[in-house]
């Protein structure tokens, strides 16, 4: 297992204070949790079961900062192998569950 | 409305569908973050909420108590905490008296990786269903996923006062690639589908009396058959010693009856 983290500045405040779950952490699956963090960040914990896949991951996370550009959000993830799309997926899932309800 | 395959959706999506609208409340909720200390010491990713959601809600006007297990994370095996929701669960419904404790099962059994620590989680959850039982409080287990309920929870599940399955759902205690392994090939052959379902498949359970109802994979009808189960006069069904005797009696009957077929 691998523990990856990503402190990124992002601008756009998320006013939601329920914290939102989607995905289930499954063979080639991942679960994403996104909650209230620090203030002017978008702070991306994750656990991975693959390890060495660090460049991907960060790319894959730029890519899904740069088009929310999240602020005051925790995002943390428990991987089980699963490919970059389907963590894109995820991660735009999680978005828009919070879009839903609260921005 | 369409049906939606209970079977297909993952343990929160059927809390979602199932229970009355919104009246869902979590206890230890994902983002309390109280994981498996096991998984972690053997370097394997946790779930945020072990892989069951646990609260209260209401269905079909009643209050009641809900346990939902995920079958997509590592099985719906039982490890330490999340045997440990279950049973503070029904420990609670002891306390608060709900109208019903509502068990959406789908589990391999106990969760390989937490050996002993899962074992007794799962005994700690078969007593305290017997206690919830012999409090007059119904406990009923919804089985409709596609890893079926095996091994301890296959017990636990025969420890509830009903049991509601689709067809798609399986219920017994050892799951066909145990028994394949520890008795060969010759004796079961798990990848034989239809010897698998006519085994532990929905279907047989009912036939053979193990389940009380029988419903399609869709979401709704499993909802209806929970209402309708919780709502009978005899919804809770204490276990007390004619109840035992006529279960060792139909026990004794099917054996005599599957020696004679074989």
């Amino acid at each position: 297992m691998e523990t990856l983290r990503y402190e990124l500045r992002g601008s756009r405040p998320v006013k939601r204070v329920d914290p939102v779950l989607v995905g289930v952490v499954a063979s080639g699956n991942l679960e994403v949790l996104i909650e209230a963090g620090v203030p002017g960040l978008c702070v991306f914990q994750i656990e991975t079961s693959a390890r060495g896949f660090g460049t991907i991951w960060e790319a894959v996370i730029r890519d899904f900062h740069e088009r929310h550009d999240f602020a005051g959000t925790r995002v943390s993830i428990h991987d089980m192998g699963a490919t970059p799309a389907v963590v894109s997926l995820r991660l735009e899932q999680a978005a828009s569950s919070l879009a839903g309800d609260l921005r | 409305m369409s049906a939606t395959s209970y079977a297909e959706c993952s343990a929160r999506q059927r809390l979602a569908l199932l229970l009355d609208a919104g009246s869902f409340e979590e206890w230890l909720p994902p983002a309390m973050r109280v994981m498996s200390p096991h998984l972690a010491q053997l370097s394997v990713p946790c779930a945020f909420d072990d892989g069951i959601a646990i609260g209260r809600a209401r269905l079909g006007g009643h209050e009641i108590f809900v346990a939902a297990q995920e079958g997509e994370f590592m099985g719906g095996g039982v490890g330490e905490v999340h045997g440990a929701k279950l049973t503070g669960l029904l420990m609670r419904a002891l306390r608060d008296k709900p109208a019903a404790v509502l068990l959406l099962a789908e589990s391999g059994g106990v969760r390989l990786h937490e050996a002993n620590a899962g074992l007794i989680a799962v005994s700690e959850v078969m007593r305290a269903v017997l206690d919830v039982r012999a409090a007059g409080i119904p406990v009923v287990s919804l089985i409709g996923g596609s890893n079926g309920c095996f091994g301890g929870m296959g017990i636990v599940a025969r420890c509830t006062d009903r049991i509601v399955m689709s067809e798609t759902g399986r219920l017994s205690m050892s799951g066909p690639e145990v028994i394949e392994a520890s008795h060969g090939v010759e004796e079961f052959d798990s990848k034989d589908r239809a010897l698998v379902w006519r085994t532990t498949g929905g279907k047989h359970r009912f036939a053979a009396g193990d389940c009380d109802e029988l419903v399609d994979d869709d979401v709704q009808a499993f909802r209806n058959a929970a209402i309708a189960a919780i709502s009978r006069a005899d919804a809770s069904r204490p276990v007390v010693l004619d109840a035992l005797e006529f279960e060792h009696a139909m026990l004794s009957d099917r054996l005599e009856t599957a020696a004679l077929a074989a």
